[in-house]
């Protein structure tokens, strides 16, 4: 078994493998959609390389980070939209 | 080509669309000549403050009648034109432009025009992101922002609706009297309009206009991060020094939540590159403002060229050494302001009706006389 | 020498150079060298040859600048990147342009909804640790790429439901009957096939729409004849690779479509800049190698090296051509979208708000398509292939920068040195 670390996810405390990016965890944990369009609709990752920009949710407090890029940390709070 | 009309203006920019505006509604028909498309040039590169300025009696009667004529237009206008009451919010750096600060109310107050005067403490509720430390402000709320292509194809579509024709892509290669030539023909008209903006002395040679490059950059999306368009009152620095390259604070909140920083002023012909150096030191008088800015995702930055004139007035009316030639053109960094003033007092001109303020401090041969 | 990406182009070229005796710096903007193709959480799942290179660059004296995105380019190549939040500038004499490629999507009925994500897409957010054991997973897409996601998939314990190719029968056969000239591509084809051997492998088949049933998704298919719909809880779909050339474009080099133009040292338009790999059409690894060596060489001042691999290059961008000319995009997938799809996603603006006759400015001043946190990466191709559109002029920062790192790279030009 890989290392876990602990993230927050709205809240919601959930223990994830160590070396995933923030976007598989989110995947893995169930949340498909990530974030809100500007016309309210929902969207979730779609390159998985930071290309198309979907995948944006808000890490510690930083809105509009592309969690595709990101690996989680211990501790690390995730917001997606509701 | 198309019958002849009454009416050929060169320029599908906000000036020249808001001239085809009020001569189409004025009666005639008019033809518009763009090279490019409509609100390509200097109207898609500006940020769209409507504004009030106070440095002149004449600047301040063209924008103040301006922004009435707008006021009258606004509930026609489709939700694209992107108003926004926000307001503008002169920021006092230290005492001596607090007291500018109390000089622009009382100019502003005389003419009825209301403001607010704030000090330090209402200045950070105002404008959470404004750093600490800073004098007040001066707040006029009446003032706005648009999208100014979206209120130029506007003007535009009332125009075609009253008979005009718009031809896009259409370079006019020259003036003479009472015709334009185009690479698609020459053309005839009463009145020939040279509404080019910054290109305006291409056409008509012996305009005083020279283009004065400006950078902008947008951000992302960061809503609620400022409420008025900012600017810094050392901008009027800025703006009416017509040497070297200088920045100044300016951020205006978009409808989008996006923000538009500037603003730089350069004189240096037609080069549209990145100036790399006058950038940095505009991102970085705007961070020293707002902080908070240094974290926001730039997304673009582009540059401009606004039409200057040694006088910083726009050269509105007649050019007499062209038999029907018309001059709408020079407005510098207030186009987007002035534009409905401009066509209505143009408009007024042409038909032989007082315009509603004096045109004379407008006059496009006012710089000829001076210069013989 | 900078050298700016780092899969295998960019790792061949700054290898090589820096082996020469060069200063290079090699700018990647992903945690650690690898590429997309090589992307990894373990270097112990990687194949031999890729940790190969992954070391002879470790072991040469070339830096490497990872989480680098580089944002703008100066006169006088002087680069400007964001390095994890801190302003870096390299002023380098020659830069390689090893910037990979990126996955075109074309717009069709439902292509937002979540759970629709690209081919690559899947595989890279795979190799980022999503879990896909006993999900529904459907594959269409087009080229030689379907064939090891599909095998990664299935390895990762996906329920593999359908892997569609596009192309028409003929030309897909056509394909692997060349593959004899390439005899290590064809066993890996068949190793790849041999991990989805249960799973339908239909070619001629495409995507028409998608919806939401269930809280799952409803997968239109069609082969042009008939049509049927079948649910999947993730699709991954695509319609094959573009390059990445913002910073070609951003330093004015010549384009082919939409490849950079490079001589035979991979030299582009503009002196003492190279492209290699995907920026010049060729595709794939090997290609992509081959090409990073010669430019690493070239920009070194070595031809006798670089002319020494022209012959192996020749071979590849033989195959590529025979790869584009096969996986050719049908004419229906272009005619997917309808009047009220989303074409641009940043902005949510639709196909029917874009007159076909626009220029992508006229377009973006109109409706705000590309004007978004993605700068057009997926819309301006998509309205490239749609409507003809033009590309878009690349403006400073290639890569949306916060403001104050932006200020930081652009002020004080004169005191930017080697990397710093």
């Amino acid at each position: 078994m890989a290392a876990m670390v602990s993230i927050r996810v709205n809240g919601v405390e959930m223990s994830v493998a160590a070396d995933v990016s923030v976007a598989a965890a989110l995947l893995n944990a169930g949340h498909t959609m990530f974030r809100r369009s500007v016309t309210g609709a929902a969207r979730g990752p779609v390159c998985g390389m930071g290309t198309c920009f979907e995948c944006r949710v808000t890490i510690d407090g930083e809105p509009g980070r592309r969690s595709c890029l990101e690996p989680v940390r211990e501790g690390m709070r995730v917001t997606i939209d509701a | 080509m198309t019958s002849r009309p009454d009416a050929i203006i060169v320029g599908a920019g906000i000036v020249g669309a808001a001239c085809a505006y009020y001569l189409s509604r004025g009666g005639l028909r008019v033809t518009v000549f763009d090279e490019g498309f409509a609100g390509g040039g200097t109207t898609a590169a500006g940020m769209g403050h409507i504004v009030v300025m106070d440095d002149s009696e004449a600047q301040f009667a063209l924008t103040s009648w301006s922004q009435r004529l707008l006021d009258d237009l606004l509930p026609a206008m489709p939700r694209a034109a992107e108003y926004e009451r926000c307001g503008t919010l002169w920021v006092a750096e230290d005492d001596e432009q607090l007291d500018a600060a109390r000089g622009k109310r009382t100019y502003y107050r005389d003419r009825g025009v209301e403001t607010e005067l704030l000090d330090a403490r209402q200045l950070g509720e105002a404008e959470p992101q404004l750093r600490p430390g800073l004098a007040g402000g001066l707040r006029v709320p009446a003032d706005g922002v648009v999208y100014p292509p979206a209120v130029t194809r506007w003007l535009l579509d009332q125009a075609i609706h009253l008979g005009a024709t718009v031809r896009e892509g259409v370079a006019v290669e020259g003036v003479a009297p009472r015709a334009v030539l185009t690479g698609a023909g020459r053309l005839e008209a009463d009145c020939i309009i040279n509404a080019a903006g910054a290109g305006a002395p291409r056409l008509t040679p012996g305009l005083p206009i020279v283009p004065r490059k400006g950078h902008l950059v947008i951000t992302d999306r960061a809503p609620g991060f400022s409420r008025h368009q900012v600017i810094e009152l050392g901008y009027l620095r800025s703006a009416h020094t017509m040497s070297a390259a200088s920045v100044a604070f300016n951020v205006q909140p978009r409808i989008t939540g996006q923000l538009l920083v500037g603003s730089s002023r350069e004189l240096v012909g037609w080069d549209a590159s990145l100036n790399r150096d006058v950038l940095g030191r505009m991102l970085e008088r705007a961070c020293s403002f707002m902080p908070g800015l240094a974290a926001l995702p730039a997304l673009r930055t582009w540059t401009g060229f606004r039409p200057a004139t040694p006088d910083k007035l726009p050269l509105i009316g007649a050019w007499p050494s062209v038999d029907g030639l018309w001059i709408a053109a020079g407005h510098e960094g207030l186009g987007i302001t002035t534009a409905l003033g401009t066509g209505s007092m143009l408009t007024d001109l042409i038909l032989g009706r007082p315009p509603a303020i004096d045109p004379a401090p407008y006059a496009a041969d006012r710089v000829m006389a001076e210069a013989h | 020498m900078a050298v700016i990406g780092g899969g295998p182009a960019g790792i061949a070229a700054a290898a090589v150079a820096a082996g020469l005796g060069r200063s290079v710096v090699l700018l990647d903007a992903s945690p650690r060298p690898g590429g997309q193709i090589w992307r990894h959480r373990d270097r112990g799942t990687l194949p031999v040859g890729a940790r190969d290179w992954l070391g002879r660059l470790e072991a040469s004296d070339a830096t490497v600048l990872s989480g680098a995105n580089v944002v703008d380019v100066a006169p006088g190549f002087r680069l400007g990147a964001d390095v994890q939040g801190r302003a870096v500038t390299v002023a380098a004499g020659a830069v390689v342009l090893a910037t990979g490629a990126q996955e075109l999507f074309l717009p069709f009925p439902g292509w937002t909804l979540p759970g629709v994500v690209g081919v690559g897409g899947a595989q890279a957010l795979l190799k980022a640790g999503m879990d896909v054991r006993g999900k529904r997973v459907a594959i269409a897409g087009t080229g030689p790429l379907l064939l090891p996601v599909a095998a990664a998939l299935a390895r990762a314990g996906a329920d593999l439901r359908m892997v569609a190719e596009q192309a028409p029968p003929r030309e897909v056969r056509r394909f692997a009957a060349s593959l004899w000239r390439t005899p290590a591509r064809l066993v890996q084809a068949a190793l790849y096939r041999s991990a989805f051997a249960t799973v339908r492998y239909r070619w001629g088949t495409w995507v028409k729409r998608v919806s939401e049933r269930d809280g799952a998704l409803l997968v239109t298919w069609t082969t042009g004849r008939s049509t049927w719909a079948e649910p999947a809880d993730l699709l991954c779909t695509a319609a094959g690779l573009v390059p990445c050339t913002e910073l070609a474009r951003l330093l004015g080099c010549e384009l082919s479509g939409e490849a950079v133009v490079v001589d035979h040292e991979q030299q582009t338009s503009v002196p003492g800049l190279y492209a290699a790999g995907e920026p010049t059409g060729n595709t794939g690894m090997e290609a992509a190698l081959i090409e990073g060596a010669i430019a690493g060489f070239a920009a070194a001042g070595q031809g006798a090296g670089a002319r020494a691999l022209w012959p192996s290059r020749a071979r590849h961008r033989d195959f590529s051509r025979r790869a584009s000319e096969a996986f050719r995009l049908r004419p229906e997938l272009r005619a997917r979208a309808e009047p009220d799809t989303i074409v641009c996603r940043c902005e949510d603006v639709t196909l029917a708000s874009i007159a076909p006759g626009w220029s992508v400015r006229e377009a973006k001043l109109a409706t705000r398509a590309g004007m978004g946190s993605c700068q057009g990466r997926v819309c301006g191709p998509a309205l490239r292939h749609l409507l003809g559109t033009s590309a878009d002029t690349v403006r400073v920062p290639v890569v949306p920068t916060p403001l104050g790192v932006l200020a930081g790279l652009t002020a004080q030009r004169d005191d930017s040195r080697g990397a710093s």
